[in-house]
C-alpha cells in the first residue's frame, strides 16, 4: 500500500543515498484486473499488482532518470546512484531548471473503494449476463471488463509533495454474427459503467449490421458517434504542445492566434472536468491549469512545461511529462464544447449520409495537413431522407482533420467517450460534410 | 528464481490447479536519445516480478506480483486459482493443451559486446555526432537520434516439470531528420522508421549501422523532398525496399496468420482474420515465388522473434506459412494447435513482461529471398516507383485491405531510377497484392528487420517481431490514394 508515510519513507531512503544536487522521486503503485471473453466464454482472466519507483537526479546542470520496482533498501540506494551516474555522462544543459518547490493543488478524489475492491466473481457474473444477452439473439460476444486502482506520488528535495489516487472501470463488447456491433465505456468508478446499456447498444448494432451492402466510396456527409470523433481528434493532442510548435512539428506551427477550425469548434484542456480523469499535477508537480486551446475556431493557447514556458516567454500550464524527455508536454484532458443536436436529430435531418459507430487503425498520413487514414468498423450505416436505411460495407478514409473541423455542421452533447486509438476525452457526436471515403472493403 | 517459481507452483497445485506455469522475469532497459544537439531521454529501468498462469476447473486464471516474498507469491498463486474458478462460471468446455515434453534448458542470445557494459558517454557521443551531422544540412529543423537496449533474465517452470532459463538481449538504434518549410513537414529516417533497426544482438549492431556516416544524406533527402513532385495517382508497378516490405509482411501476413485472431479471441480489440480455417492448404495467398516462414530459431538470424523457447516452454521452430504461393500454416499455441489438427504448438506464445500472460505473437515472419539483383530488377522495370521507408500504415480488422505511406519514392523510367517523389502511398487487398509479386531480390539484399512495437491483447502488450525481406516488385498496384482530392 502506497500512502503518504510510505512514499516519504521511500523518498528519504533515496535522498540519503543520492549524491545529486536535487532529487525527485515519482512513485506509482497499483492493482488491476481484467476479465476477457470471446466466443461466449471467459478465455483470459488476469490480475496484477506492482510499484514503480522512478528517480530523477539533477547535478551540476545535468539530469537523468532511473527506475526500479524493487523497494528494499539496497535497491533504493542503487537506483539513486544509477540516476546520478547516468547524469554524469552528458553535457551541461544551460536551459535546465532547478526543481520546483511546494505547490498547491485542487482538492478532490477520483478513488472509489468499491471499484478498487471489485472481485473476479463480480466481473464473471456481469460477463455471464452479457453472454446470455448474446445467446438470446443468436450472437457471439467478445470483450473485456476491467477494474483497477492506482496511487501516485511525486516528491522532490525542495519539499514538493503531490499525490493522487484513482480507480478505473472499463467495459467493452463486440457482438458478432456475420456483421458486428460494438460499444465501450470507461469511467473512474464501476457504478458509472452502464454495462447492460452498452451491451444492448452493441447487440442492436450487430443485428442491424448482419447484411451490409456495398456503396461506392466518395465524399459523404457523415454522422460520427462520440467514439469515432474521439479516435480522430485524439490525433491532435500533441499538436497543442509548446514543444511541438518550437520543434516545428505541430500542425499549428505558425498559426497561433489564427482561425484554424470552424466557428462552432471550441476546446479546452481541463483535468478538473467531472467527466475527466487523471492527476491534477504534471511530471514536475506543477498544478494542471484549465487552458482554452481553441475558441470559436481560433487557436488561442498552447500548453507548456516549465522549461518550454521559459523558452517561449510564457507561464507553465502544468502539462509537462516526467523529465528528461524530448516531447515536453501535452494536454491529456481534452474537453470539446458540444451542441444540442441529438444523434437521432442528426439522422432525421440528413438527406444522404453515412452513420459511423467507430473507426479503426487510424494513422497519420501527413503531419501538417493532418491527413489521417483508417477504417470504419463494427457498424456503418447508410442514411437517406432522414432514416437509417441499411448497413454498408466498411470504408477506408483519407481525411484532413483540419479540413474536417472546418466542415462540422452539427454538434451533439459532449460525453466522456472511449475508443481504441486515443485516450478518453469529452467529445460530442458530430455531423460533418464532405468526409472522404477513398475505398470500400469486401465486408 | 527457481525457489520463487516452485513456491507459486506448489501453492497453485495445492489450491486445485490442474496445470500451472510460472515465469519469473528480471528486465533491464536503457534508453538514450538526442534532439537538436541536446539530451532527449536518458534513463535506466529495471523490473522484477513473477506471473503465475493456471487452469482450474477447466478455466484460465493469471496473477502477477512484484512482491517476491513467500507470503506474496503464495497470495498471487492462490489469486490465480480463484480467478480461474471465476472464469469457469462462463465456459463451454475445459481448456485443453497440446502435449509438450518436460524440458530442462538454458539459452542465451549470442552477443559479441554487452550493451550494458558500454559506457554511456560512448553511446551519447555517437548519438551527438549523428545529430550534429543532420543539423549541418540547411533546412533540417529537427534532428533526432536514439538507442535502446533490453536484457531479460527469465525463468520458466511448469507443473509438468519443465525448467527453462533464458537470457535475451535486444539492441536498437536509429535517427530521423525532419524538415518544416512552407507549410509542409518532410522527414527521412535511417536505417528505418520506428527508431531504426532492432535485433536480438549486442552493441555490435550499433557499431555496424554507421549512423553518423548516413546522417547527412538523411538530412539532405528530408530537405530535398520539399522540392520533389508529388507521387502520382493511379495503377503502377512498384518496388518496395526491404524495410517497407518487412512491415508489409508484418501487417498483411504476420497478423492474419495468428490463430487466436482466426478463432475469434481477439475479436473485440485487434480484430479477426480473413484466413478462416477452411482456407488452410487451399488459398493461393501469393504468386508462386512467394515463400514465407515463421522462424524463431537462431539459424534464421538475430531477429526480435528469435528465442530458445516460447513462454509456454515450447522450443523455437520454423513453420512454413506460405509455400510456393499457397497458404499452409498458422502461428499457434498449446491451446489453439488442436484446432488445426496439430498435435504440438508452433511455439509462438510470448508475454511482454512478468505481469502479462503469453499470447500468440509473430516470431520472425520472413519472405524467403528470390534471385534478382536490385540493379537488374530496376533495369527490368520500364515504368514504376521505388518506395523506401515506412511513414504510415493502416489495415482493416480482418487484415484484408491495407494502405501504406512511405517517406520517399523514386520514379523508374526506362529501367533507370530517375526523379525523387514525395508523399508516396499505395493500397490494396492482401491476396491480390501478394499474387502480383513477380520478382524478389536475392539474399545479398535480404535484411532481418526488427519491429519493436507490435501491439496486441488486453491489457495491451507491446512485442518485438522480426521480418526478413529483400526488395520485391509488385504489378498493377494502386498508388497515391492517400492524397487524392
Amino acid at each position: 500500500m502506497l500512502n503518504e508515510a510510505r512514499a516519504r519513507e521511500i523518498f528519504e531512503a533515496i535522498r540519503r543515498a543520492s549524491a545529486a544536487d536535487e532529487t525527485e522521486v515519482f512513485l506509482e503503485a497499483g492493482r488491476s484486473a481484467l476479465t476477457r471473453f470471446a466466443n461466449n466464454v471467459i478465455h483470459q482472466n488476469v490480475a496484477e499488482e506492482g510499484i514503480h519507483v522512478s528517480v530523477r537526479a539533477l547535478r551540476e546542470g545535468r539530469t537523468a532518470r532511473a527506475t526500479t520496482n524493487k523497494t528494499d533498501p539496497e535497491s533504493l540506494r542503487r537506483v539513486a546512484e544509477q540516476a546520478v551516474e547516468s547524469a554524469r555522462w552528458q553535457p551541461k544543459d544551460p536551459d535546465l531548471l532547478p526543481m520546483p518547490g511546494p505547490q498547491s493543488y485542487r482538492e478532490g478524489s477520483r478513488h472509489c473503494p468499491e471499484t478498487a475492491q471489485y472481485t473476479p466473481e463480480a466481473r464473471a457474473e456481469a460477463v455471464k449476463r452479457v453472454v446470455e444477452r448474446a445467446e438470446r439473439s443468436g450472437l457471439v460476444a467478445a470483450g473485456v471488463f476491467s477494474t483497477g486502482s492506482t496511487t501516485q506520488a511525486l516528491l522532490n528535495s525542495r519539499g514538493l509533495y503531490a499525490s493522487h489516487a484513482e480507480t478505473k472501470a472499463e467495459f467493452s463488447v463486440t457482438y458478432l454474427d456475420g456483421g458486428s456491433g460494438w460499444a465501450k465505456g470507461n469511467f473512474t468508478t464501476v457504478r458509472e459503467l452502464p454495462i447492460e446499456e452498452l451491451a444492448e447498444r452493441a447487440c442492436q448494432k450487430a443485428v442491424a449490421n448482419r447484411e451490409p451492402k456495398e456503396i461506392p466510396p466518395g465524399r459523404y456527409t457523415v454522422i460520427l458517434e462520440p467514439a469515432a470523433v474521439l479516435d480522430l481528434v485524439g490525433f491532435l493532442f500533441y499538436d497543442f504542445a509548446g514543444t511541438a510548435v518550437l520543434d516545428q512539428r505541430s500542425c499549428f506551427t505558425g498559426q497561433e492566434g489564427k482561425k484554424v477550425f470552424g466557428e462552432n469548434i471550441s476546446l479546452a484542456d481541463d483535468v478538473s472536468h467531472p467527466a475527466q480523469a487523471g492527476a491534477p499535477w504534471d511530471g514536475e508537480g506543477i498544478a494542471r491549469r484549465a487552458v482554452v486551446l481553441v475558441e470559436q475556431g481560433v487557436l488561442k493557447n498552447l500548453v507548456y512545461a516549465r522549461h518550454t514556458a521559459k523558452k517561449m516567454s510564457t507561464e507553465p500550464t502544468g502539462h509537462g511529462f516526467l523529465l528528461p524527455n524530448e516531447w515536453g508536454e501535452a494536454p491529456m484532458n481534452l474537453v470539446f464544447a458540444g451542441g444540442d443536436t441529438s444523434l437521432e436529430e442528426m439522422v432525421r435531418t440528413t438527406a444522404r449520409g453515412v452513420l459511423v459507430t467507430r473507426l479503426w487503425y487510424i494513422r497519420e498520413v501527413d503531419p501538417y495537413e493532418k491527413i489521417l487514414t483508417g477504417m470504419t468498423r463494427d457498424g456503418t450505416f447508410y442514411v437517406e431522407d432522414g432514416k437509417v436505411r441499411h448497413a454498408v460495407r466498411n470504408f477506408r478514409f483519407n481525411q484532413s482533420l483540419k479540413a474536417m473541423l472546418n466542415q462540422v455542421e452539427l454538434l451533439g452533447p459532449a460525453v466522456r467517450a472511449a475508443g481504441e486509438e486515443a485516450f478518453e476525452m469529452v467529445v460530442p457526436p458530430m455531423r460533418v460534410k464532405n468526409f472522404h471515403f477513398t475505398e470500400a472493403t469486401k465486408y | 528464481m527457481k525457489e520463487w517459481a516452485q513456491w507459486a507452483l506448489d501453492t497453485a497445485a495445492a489450491r486445485g490447479a490442474s496445470y500451472a506455469d510460472v515465469r519469473v522475469l528480471d528486465a533491464r532497459h536503457r534508453t538514450l536519445s538526442t534532439k537538436n544537439g541536446k539530451v532527449g531521454t536518458l534513463s535506466e529501468s529495471e523490473s522484477l516480478g513473477l506471473g503465475v498462469r493456471v487452469i482450474a476447473e477447466g478455466a484460465w486464471g493469471f496473477a502477477a506480483t512484484d512482491q517476491l516474498t513467500r507470503e506474496k507469491i503464495d497470495q498471487a498463486a492462490a489469486r490465480a486459482v480463484a480467478i480461474a474458478r471465476a472464469s469457469a462460471r462462463v465456459k463451454k468446455k475445459d481448456a485443453v493443451l497440446a502435449p509438450e515434453p518436460m524440458i530442462t534448458a538454458v539459452w542465451r542470445t549470442p552477443i559479441d559486446k554487452d550493451p550494458f557494459a558500454v559506457p554511456i558517454d560512448e553511446m551519447m557521443k555517437l548519438l551527438f555526432r549523428a545529430d550534429e551531422e543532420m543539423r549541418k544540412v540547411q533546412g533540417v529543423t529537427l534532428a533526432e537520434a536514439s538507442m535502446g537496449f533490453t536484457r531479460l533474465e527469465q525463468f520458466f517452470a511448469s507443473t509438468r516439470g519443465s525448467e527453462i532459463r533464458q537470457t535475451k538481449t535486444y539492441s536498437g538504434a536509429g535517427l530521423v531528420a525532419t524538415s518544416f518549410a512552407e507549410n509542409e513537414i518532410q522527414k527521412r529516417s535511417y536505417p528505418n522508421s520506428f527508431g531504426g533497426q532492432h535485433a536480438s544482438t549486442g552493441y555490435e549492431l550499433i557499431e555496424g549501422l554507421q549512423l553518423a556516416e548516413n546522417a547527412r544524406r538523411v538530412g539532405e533527402e528530408a530537405v530535398a523532398l520539399h522540392r520533389a513532385d508529388k507521387c502520382p495517382e493511379g495503377r503502377r508497378t512498384i518496388i518496395l525496399d526491404s524495410s517497407q516490405l518487412g512491415l508489409q509482411i508484418h501487417e498483411s501476413i504476420g497478423h492474419p496468420i495468428e490463430l487466436d485472431r482466426v478463432l475469434g479471441t481477439e475479436a473485440n480489440f485487434a480484430g479477426m482474420s480473413f484466413l478462416t480455417l477452411d482456407q488452410l492448404g487451399k488459398l493461393r495467398y501469393g504468386s508462386e515465388i512467394v515463400n514465407v516462414v515463421a522462424d524463431a530459431r537462431l539459424e534464421h538470424g538475430p531477429g526480435l522473434g528469435t528465442f530458445g523457447y516460447d513462454d509456454e516452454g515450447v522450443p523455437a521452430q520454423c513453420i512454413d506459412i506460405i509455400k510456393d504461393g499457397r497458404f499452409v500454416g498458422y502461428l499457434s499455441s498449446r491451446e489453439t494447435a488442436p484446432a488445426i489438427g496439430l498435435n504440438r504448438s508452433g511455439g509462438t506464445m510470448r508475454a511482454e513482461s512478468w505481469n502479462r500472460i503469453p499470447l500468440i505473437r509473430m516470431t520472425n515472419v520472413s519472405l524467403r529471398p528470390g534471385t534478382w539483383k536490385l540493379d537488374d530488377l530496376i533495369a527490368d522495370t520500364d515504368e514504376g516507383l521505388y518506395l523506401e521507408t515506412n511513414r504510415s500504415w493502416s489495415i482493416d480488422d480482418r487484415r484484408y485491405h491495407f494502405q501504406f505511406g512511405t517517406e520517399i519514392a523514386w520514379e523508374i523510367q526506362g529501367g533507370k531510377r530517375t526523379r525523387m517523389l514525395k508523399n508516396p502511398s499505395y493500397s490494396g487487398i492482401t491476396t491480390e497484392f501478394w499474387n502480383s509479386c513477380d520478382a524478389i531480390c536475392n539474399r545479398s539484399y535480404w535484411t532481418l528487420w526488427g519491429t519493436p512495437n507490435c501491439g496486441k491483447g488486453q491489457p495491451m502488450q507491446s512485442m518485438g517481431t522480426g521480418h526478413g525481406a529483400a526488395p520485391a516488385r509488385f504489378r498493377n498496384v494502386l498508388v497515391g490514394v492517400a492524397y487524392a482530392q
